[in-house]
C-alpha cells in the first residue's frame, strides 16, 4: 500500500475528480487522495470530454448547478457525463459520493432516486454504516459485515425507487453500503433519511461503479475525528494493483454495460 | 409557429411528499385546516408548434421530470408577452 509518503505523480491509481458548477467537497478528495494517499490526482472540468488517462473518476459532493430542477439533474447533461459513461462501459472506476450519487442516479448509472429527507431537514452527521459487499473494488480492505463510521451532510439522501427494482438489488447484491446502529442493526432510528431498504450506499452489476451518500473523504484523517473512509480509497489501489498483475487484457477488459431498462434514462 | 405551454410535476401518489409534510404543518400551527398538502411545481416554455406534444412528452420524460417518482401533466397557455 502507499506510505503516504510520495507527493503528486508518485505511485497508485490516477484519479480524477471532477467538478462541477457548485460542486464543494473536490478540494477535501483531492486532499485525501493527493496529500494524505499520494495518488495522482487532478481536478477535472465539467466540460471536458476524455477521461481516458484516468484509472478511476469521483464525483465529489455539493450542489452541482445549485441543486436546480433535481439535485444531479443538470450535472447530468454536462459533457463530462457523457465521457462517463464510456469510461464506465470501458470498465474505468466511477465513485460518486453524495451528490455525486445523485448525479449517477440521474445519469442512469445506477438505478433509482434520491429524495428530500423524510423529515425535510438536512442532516449533518456521524452515522454508522454496515459494509454488506466486501467483494468489490471498493470496499475490498474491509471486513463482511463491518459497521463503520461515516459522517452525512444532506437534504436529500431517501434513496427511492420501485419495489421490483429494490428486489432486483437485493437479489443481485447491489447494495454495498447501509444505514444501521452501532451494533449493526437496520433500526428504524438508525435510518437518518428514510432510505428504502437503509441504502447508504449502491453499485451497478459489474461493481465498477459505485455511489453513496456519506463522505469517505471526511473521514480519512484521525485529526477529524475518524479515519473509516481511508480504506474505500485504498481499496481501490489494492484492485488497481491487482488489475495491473493481471496483465493488459483484463486492465483493459470492456464491461459488458447493457442497458438493463432499470433506472436508465438518457 | 410556437405554443406556450404550462407544465405541472408532482411527486406520485404514495411517494412521501417531505416538503408537502411541512407546509401542512406550518397550515396547521397558523390554525388553518389543511389536508393531504402536495407540493409540487410548474414550468412555463414555448416550443414549436410541429409535433410539439411528442416533444414535449420526451422532455418531460427525459429531463423535466424523474418519471421512477414524478408525475406532470400540461396545458396549453397564452403567448408569453414581452418580458
Amino acid at each position: 500500500m502507499s506510505t503516504g509518503q510520495e507527493g503528486p505523480g508518485g505511485g497508485g491509481p490516477r484519479f480524477g475528480v471532477v467538478v462541477f458548477p457548485g460542486s464543494n467537497c473536490d478540494r477535501d478528495c483531492v486532499h485525501v487522495l493527493r496529500h494524505v494517499l499520494g495518488y495522482p490526482t487532478e481536478f477535472v472540468w465539467h466540460e471536458e470530454e476524455d477521461l481516458s488517462g484516468f484509472d478511476v473518476v469521483v464525483l465529489p459532493g455539493g450542489f452541482s448547478y445549485g441543486d436546480y430542477l433535481r439535485p444531479g439533474a443538470v450535472a447530468a447533461t454536462s459533457p463530462v457525463v457523457r465521457a462517463l459513461r464510456r469510461f464506465a462501459r470501458a470498465g474505468g472506476l466511477v465513485l460518486g459520493i453524495c451528490n455525486g450519487f445523485q448525479v449517477l442516479l440521474e445519469a442512469g448509472l445506477l438505478p433509482g432516486v434520491l429524495l428530500r429527507n423524510r423529515d425535510a431537514t438536512f442532516r449533518c452527521a456521524w452515522v454508522h454504516l454496515r459494509v454488506e459487499r466486501t467483494d468489490t473494488p471498493f470496499t475490498a480492505l474491509y471486513a463482511p459485515g463491518e459497521v463503520v463510521r461515516m459522517p452525512i451532510a444532506h437534504g436529500d439522501g431517501r434513496y427511492t425507487a420501485p419495489w421490483e427494482v429494490l428486489e432486483d438489488l437485493e437479489r443481485a447484491g447491489q447494495v454495498v453500503f447501509r444505514y444501521v446502529d452501532r451494533d449493526g442493526r437496520t433500526v428504524p432510528e438508525a435510518n437518518p433519511n428514510g432510505s428504502c431498504h437503509h441504502i447508504a450506499g449502491l453499485k451497478n452489476p459489474q461493481g465498477n461503479v459505485l455511489g453513496l451518500m456519506p463522505h469517505p473523504e471526511r473521514c480519512s484523517e484521525a485529526v477529524l475525528g475518524g479515519e473509516d473512509g481511508l480504506r474505500l480509497f485504498q481499496s481501490v489501489e489494492l484492485w488497481w494493483r491487482r488489475d495491473r498483475a493481471a496483465g493488459p487484457e483484463r486492465a483493459h477488459r470492456a464491461l459488458d454495460l447493457q442497458d438493463s431498462g432499470v433506472g436508465r434514462r438518457r | 409557429m410556437t405554443k406556450r405551454v404550462r407544465v405541472v410535476v408532482f411527486l406520485k401518489p404514495g411517494v412521501l411528499d417531505a416538503q408537502g409534510q411541512a407546509v401542512e404543518t406550518g397550515l396547521r400551527a397558523l390554525g388553518f385546516q389543511a389536508f393531504e398538502v402536495r407540493v409540487g411545481k410548474a414550468f412555463e416554455l414555448t416550443v414549436p408548434e410541429e409535433g410539439w406534444r411528442e416533444r414535449l412528452r420526451e422532455l418531460c420524460d427525459r429531463f423535466l421530470t424523474n418519471p421512477l417518482v414524478e408525475e406532470y401533466e400540461w396545458y396549453e397557455v397564452e403567448e408569453a408577452k414581452a418580458r
